[in-house]
């Protein structure tokens, strides 16, 4: 046997959840640590071993001029890398401010604006470098994690399904909230990945693993308002922590067009 | 106890029943109300069952109502269909173990228990002789689902209400059953009266049907009972008929109903999974971090994936168009030529359970009304 590969775990801007997951697997971490020399992984030690890494997991999404730059050398120090979470994958809650002025923020928030450098927009890993393979969720499910580590360790593809949570939903034997209560739930343009856990407790899903790969969100939306859902409920479900990425992005954006168009409808009317 | 062809019984003796098939060993499943919806799941008491429920259905719509009576199965079909017990959604298929620079592979030991379905419809009849068919009718049998059919013991319920999306009649697999069964029953509630015609299929049903203490039936009472399964007929609210829907799909495969339809479904694969015939699976290996075991395990699939379809690089039905053409032709076409009939029993789950509430029905009218426009239509993609 070689030497055991080496496995980096890199943090941008988010709230440090999927690290945690991967802290959070606590035994089977061990017998990654027996796998894989944890070369590089702040959240968890302090000491570091130099790259190049043969994965990387990478969470978080880019935000400032300066993380900008440092995560072409993180593409540069790794053989694979995967981007774990919704802020790697789609830029995260923290792209709600790509949809507004983010200098406005900055002079609101900060006493000295000056000393803020903040890109525009938050964007997902893939908008600045080469991706090996993006992993959804907020959180990442720790099944999913471990499941592509040891596809990696083995030589394999992973097993992250693009399909929708529906059809987890449906292997796990619930019942569908949309249809049996009118709930409006985020399932069928929605990855799966978390074992349908909202529907289990009869509630809708809120999307928190970002789109599937065919998502029809202009179907499931006209359905949403066929349910009595308004427009501005629509806009609010599609702006959440996966707010950037493409599909939700193009619904929201549509339903806050329809949205202003109405207040400048309603404005001139009464004017 | 004495075998019985054809009793009388009273709710309360729906008890009996059970416990005589809990005493011979069955794991009895059943109706229950579960999360809004009538599902199928443990049944150890006639309390379990869905006593004085009903539900409303139309397309991506289910409502659970309250009758104004006591009625055992006075509701229609459910999300959950009896292929989950029979053909379970997830399934290890076996185990490997690492053994110094080899592997020893383990076999998976499943004992399934013997299963008694009671409630089960005429048309999830059909649809479990459909899965018969496809998974241990031909040259290779699927042993898991042979090992749990085997014993089974069905207890029918016929229909004395055509449930909002049904359409049975149209393809003749309902409202009541013919043949397949241990026993039928048939529910009658009026005003005056309440019982159930239960007849027996097979012999062990008659001596099943012996220990539930009901007594011989009247004439009147079986007139009533069979009157009530016509008017179930009467009342369908949906067809989908003719025996040239398998040619008329076949031409169809540039109709332009497949782009509309494409506009509103979602690839969510609600469908398949509640359809009772859908059967399809997919395999998937799974390590150990360490590498010292593995594990392979079946699962259930869906035409509506994308991975579904994944051959080498890509995969051949990207386009959700693809995807619902895929269902249906399979679902109504090729599986004629395939397993000899349709692979549709009309139990119209898919129309409730479908969150858009995309109709098989009036996607298939709609491609008749226009199929000779539709199969003249230059192809695209
Ligand atoms: S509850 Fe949501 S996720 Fe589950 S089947 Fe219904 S729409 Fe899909
Ligand atoms: S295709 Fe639809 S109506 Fe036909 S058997 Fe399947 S779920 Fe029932
Ligand atoms: S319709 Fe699709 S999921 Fe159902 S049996 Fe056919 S290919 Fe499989
Ligand atoms: S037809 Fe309905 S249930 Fe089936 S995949 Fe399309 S949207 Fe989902």
């Amino acid at each position: 046997m070689g030497r055991k590969p080496k496995l980096a775990v890199y943090k941008f801007a988010s709230c440090d959840g999927c690290q945690l997951s991967l802290l959070n697997c606590e035994e089977e971490l061990m017998a990654v640590a027996g796998e894989m020399e944890i070369a590089y992984f702040l959240e968890a030690s302090r000491a570091v071993v130099k790259g190049p890494y043969q994965l990387s997991l990478v969470e978080g999404s880019i935000t400032t001029p300066r993380d900008a730059e440092r995560v072409h050398q993180v593409r540069r120090a790794s053989r694979f890398l995967v981007s774990i979470g919704a802020c790697a994958t789609s830029g995260g809650i923290q792209s709600l401010r790509n949809f507004k002025d983010v200098r406005e923020f900055v002079s609101v928030v900060y006493a000295t604006a000056e000393y803020i450098e903040a890109l525009e927009k938050s964007t997902p890993i893939s908008y600045h470098v080469r991706v090996d393979l993006e992993l959804q969720g907020c959180p990442v499910g720790k099944d999913q994690l471990l499941e592509v580590i040891s596809a990696f360790l083995h030589n394999r593809r992973p097993n992250v399904p693009a399909y929708s949570v529906c059809m987890e939903c449906k292997k796990a034997g619930n019942v569908c909230v949309m249809v049996a209560s009118g709930t409006p739930c985020l399932g069928p343009v929605t990855r799966a990945g978390c074992g349908a856990v909202c529907p289990a407790y009869q509630r809708g899903c809120y999307g928190c693993f970002g789109p599937s790969g065919s998502p029809n969100t202009i179907s499931l939306s006209e359905r949403w308002q066929q349910i009595g859902k308004g427009e501005e409920e629509i806009v609010r479900a599609f702006r959440s922590f996966n707010a950037y990425a493409e599909p939700f992005r193009r619904e929201s954006e549509a339903y806050e067009r329809l949205l202003t168009e109405k207040a400048l409808r309603d404005s001139t009317s009464s004017s | 106890m004495k075998a019985e062809e054809r009793l009388v019984i009273r709710p309360a003796h729906i008890q009996q029943l059970i416990d005589s098939l809990i005493r011979r060993g069955y794991r009895v499943k059943g109706p229950v109300v579960r999360n809004e919806a009538v599902v199928y799941d443990d049944l150890s008491s006639l309390e379990d069952l869905p006593i004085g429920w009903t539900d409303e259905q139309g397309g991506g719509r289910y409502r659970l109502r309250r009758r104004d009576d006591e009625a055992l199965f006075g509701y229609s079909l459910g999300p959950r269909t009896w292929k989950v017990f029979l053909h379970p959604p997830e399934r290890r298929l076996w185990k490997a173990e690492r053994n110094g620079r080899g592997f020893r592979i383990i076999e998976e030991e499943e004992r399934p228990p013997l299963f008694a379905f009671i409630g089960v419809r005429p048309c999830e009849l059909h649809a479990i002789s459909i899965l018969d068919r496809v998974l241990a009718g031909g040259e290779f049998v699927d042993p898991s689902y042979r090992a749990r059919r085997e014993g089974l013991f069905v207890v029918v319920a016929n229909c004395g209400e055509a449930g909002g999306t049904c359409f049975c009649s149209s393809m003749d697999t309902g409202p009541a059953a013919a043949s397949g069964f241990d026993i039928a029953l048939t529910e009658v509630v009026t005003a005056e009266d309440h019982y159930l015609l239960a007849e027996a299929g097979t012999g062990k049903g008659a001596e099943v049907l012996g220990e539930t203490g009901g007594v011989r039936p009247g004439e009147a009472e079986i007139t009533a009972a069979r009157k009530t399964v016509e008017e179930a007929a009467a009342r369908m609210g949906r067809s989908m008929t003719g025996s040239d829907l398998k040619d008329l799909l076949y031409r169809s495969y540039e109709h332009p109903r497949w782009d509309d339809v494409a506009r509103r479904c979602l690839t969510c694969g609600n469908c398949t999974m509640v359809c009772p015939t859908c059967f399809c699976t997919t395999v998937e290996d799974r390590t150990e971090i360490t590498g010292g075991t593995a594990e392979r395990w079946q699962r259930a699939d869906s035409c509506f994936s994308a991975e579904f379809s994944y051959i080498h690089g890509g995969s051949i039905r990207s386009s959700p168009k693809a995807r619902y053409r895929h269902w249906i032709m399979h679902k109504l076409a090729a599986w004629v030529d395939q397993f000899g009939r349709s692979g549709c029993v009309g139990c119209g789950r898919c129309i409730t359970w479908c969150p858009v509430g995309i109709d098989i029905t009036e996607e298939v009218g709609a491609i008749r009304k226009n199929g000779v426009r539709g199969s003249d239509r230059e192809g695209e993609g």
